[in-house]
């Protein structure tokens, strides 16, 4: 029952270019662009090349963007236009669509950052660790499993298909600032320290890059950070399930109504 | 056995009351229209049939199922044609059929469906490539998919224009032929009257009127108006019946025993050689009883 959402829901995803672009190729774009611009050097406060910092802190990135902005700009789209509204109508139980959405995310965040881990591996020397990979891999799921929470937070915030996009960029780019995942800042001022630490995408960013970086020994494991993230998904979680709506706002439910004009050599 | 069997329903959103007491018996295997102007309470009454809203209060039985509380079995057993509904665009026709067929545990075949709303040379198509009218017949394959036993068709033909709505008739009736129990809304008088064996109209929260298109109103024994010109050389005076009423040169006669009332007028020209010019026997028509029920005339 799942599998068949989770089919559906890929399917349609890759029938949409622009978010398929965005998601996929977006991030690798910013990867390589950062790479030339700062020269592969050392970056002294952290001790690792450009490339090393870069790379799974942009695999993080995209795996946000295909679980948060994907699953809060497509659902509330699907809710304007009345596809929620049309599902609630079948047999599909509410919980089974919605987690055949969620799962779809999910794997296309996977595709997202095994092709940036790849990148890194073949153009950029990083190197994967047998003794930290469980521990990359349950920072993703729980990484992956809070950023889908929060976009099903703000589809079901969002009074409209137009005001996800708006919401999840005025969240999803200053976040990502002070997360330094575009810049490592070597000196920050205290208070974006702090809020930088109460968002989840730092803790994803540094428990993902830590597993790949090699001046450190030990399996990785930043539980802190995983209970951050693991606190921040279980909150949307019950909060999302609370708000969340079938239908569009009164009066948009209607729209503005067309007038059907019978198509050329129709009968 | 009836299909729907709903008593005293009400539905209120706070101070607005949006359905105020209705009851309705629809049998297994009718075509059923509610009519009414907007607002006058047609969506809301369906959607909570449909389990989209619970009622305020009221006794409702769909299919032996409490609709807001059937839950999957009673999903199965229904199908939704959306007022003005939805499907990705992205997909085929053939995918969402598809789809969306196999959300149900028995379904009608995609090649059927498509070969039923005729939308065999857009198979393949995407549906945001499809004219307004076709995409209305995706939608109601959609609705057929699950193979229900009883379809909600809400506003099927609403914001077409004349030709289009011809042919979605079309559609409809083989849809009809199907021998499925359809309950459908409208505000088109004509529609209600080319589709449905029975017609509730509703307004202002309210059933005001049940019956057949024939007799809906007491369209049946309603009277039949007699119109002809006023010969010229005669007054209103000198005509032969009662209560004949002039206007602009044109006599109209409210007659309840037309026979007679036409004997007495057509006697009496041919005895004085006169022609009654533009003569008119007429009944009410359907869209009068309904501008009249509705309080729109």
């Amino acid at each position: 029952m799942v599998w068949h959402q989770f089919r559906y829901q890929n399917k349609i995803f890759w029938r949409t270019p622009i978010a398929a672009f965005f998601t996929i190729v977006f991030p690798l774009l910013l990867l390589v662009l950062f790479t030339a611009l700062f020269g592969n050097e050392t970056i002294e406060a952290y001790g690792i090349t450009t490339a090393q910092y870069y790379t799974p802190g942009l695999a993080v990135f995209a795996a946000m963007s295909a679980s948060y902005t994907n699953l809060a700009i497509g659902t509330a789209i699907a809710r304007d236009g009345l596809i929620l509204k049309r599902i609630r109508g079948t047999p599909i139980p509410p919980w089974a669509y919605l987690t055949g959405r969620v799962v779809s995310a999910i794997y296309l965040a996977f595709i997202a950052l095994v092709l940036m881990m790849l990148v890194g591996v073949i153009f950029y020397g990083i190197q994967v660790y047998p003794r930290t990979l469980p521990s990359a891999i349950v920072t993703f799921l729980v990484g992956v499993g809070c950023f889908s929470a929060l976009g099903m937070l703000v589809a079901a915030l969002s009074p409209s298909g137009e005001a996800a996009p708006a919401i999840t960029n005025a969240t999803l780019l200053p976040i990502a600032f002070i997360s330094d995942i575009f810049i490592p800042i070597e000196d920050p001022p205290a208070w974006m320290e702090v809020a930088g630490s109460i968002f989840p995408l730092k803790a994803f960013a540094v428990a993902f890059r830590d597993a790949f970086d090699p001046n450190l020994t030990g399996a990785q494991f930043h539980w802190p950070e995983l209970g951050l993230m693991l606190a921040w998904g279980v909150a949307a979680t019950l909060l999302a399930i609370r708000l969340f709506k079938w239908e569009p706002a009164a009066g948009r439910s209607r729209g503005p109504r067309r007038q059907r004009q019978p198509a050329e050599g129709e009968t | 056995m009836a299909a729907i069997q709903v008593t005293g329903l009400v539905k209120r959103y706070g101070e607005v009351t949006a359905v105020d007491g209705v009851s309705l018996r629809i049998e297994e295997g009718e075509v059923f229209a509610l009519l009414g102007p907007n607002g006058a309470g047609k969506t809301t009454t369906v959607e909570i049939l449909e389990g989209h809203r619970a009622p305020t209060s009221g006794e409702i039985s769909v299919l032996g199922f409490r609709p807001d509380k059937g839950g999957r079995d009673y999903r199965e057993r229904i199908g939704i044609v959306l007022q003005e509904g939805s499907v990705e665009r992205d997909l085929t026709v053939r995918e969402a059929l598809d789809i969306y067929g196999g959300m149900y545990p028995k379904r009608r075949s995609t090649g059927e469906l498509i070969d039923l709303v005729g939308l065999g040379e857009k198979a393949g198509a995407r549906i945001k490539t499809l004219s307004g009218g076709q995409q209305r017949r995706l939608e109601l394959a959609l609705g057929l998919v699950g193979d229900p036993d009883l379809i909600f068709l809400d506003e099927p033909t609403t914001g077409f224009d004349p030709s289009a709505r011809r042919q979605a008739w079309g559609i409809l009736e083989n849809l009809t032929a199907l021998g499925k129990t359809i309950l459908l809304t409208t505000h088109y008088m004509d529609e209600a009257q080319h589709l449905a064996d029975r017609i509730a109209v509703i307004a202002r929260g309210r059933i005001i009127a049940e019956g057949t298109p024939e007799t809906i109103g007491g369209r049946a024994d309603g009277r039949t108006l007699v119109r002809f010109a006023l010969p010229t050389g005669v007054t209103p005076e000198q005509l032969p019946v009662a209560g004949a009423v002039v206007s602009d040169g044109t006599v109209t006669v409210e007659a309840s025993s037309p026979t007679r009332t036409l004997h007495d007028l057509t006697s009496w020209a041919v005895s004085r050689g006169l022609e009654l010019e533009h003569l008119e026997v007429d009944r009410p028509s359907l869209e009068d009883v309904y501008l009249e029920l509705t309080g729109d005339g």
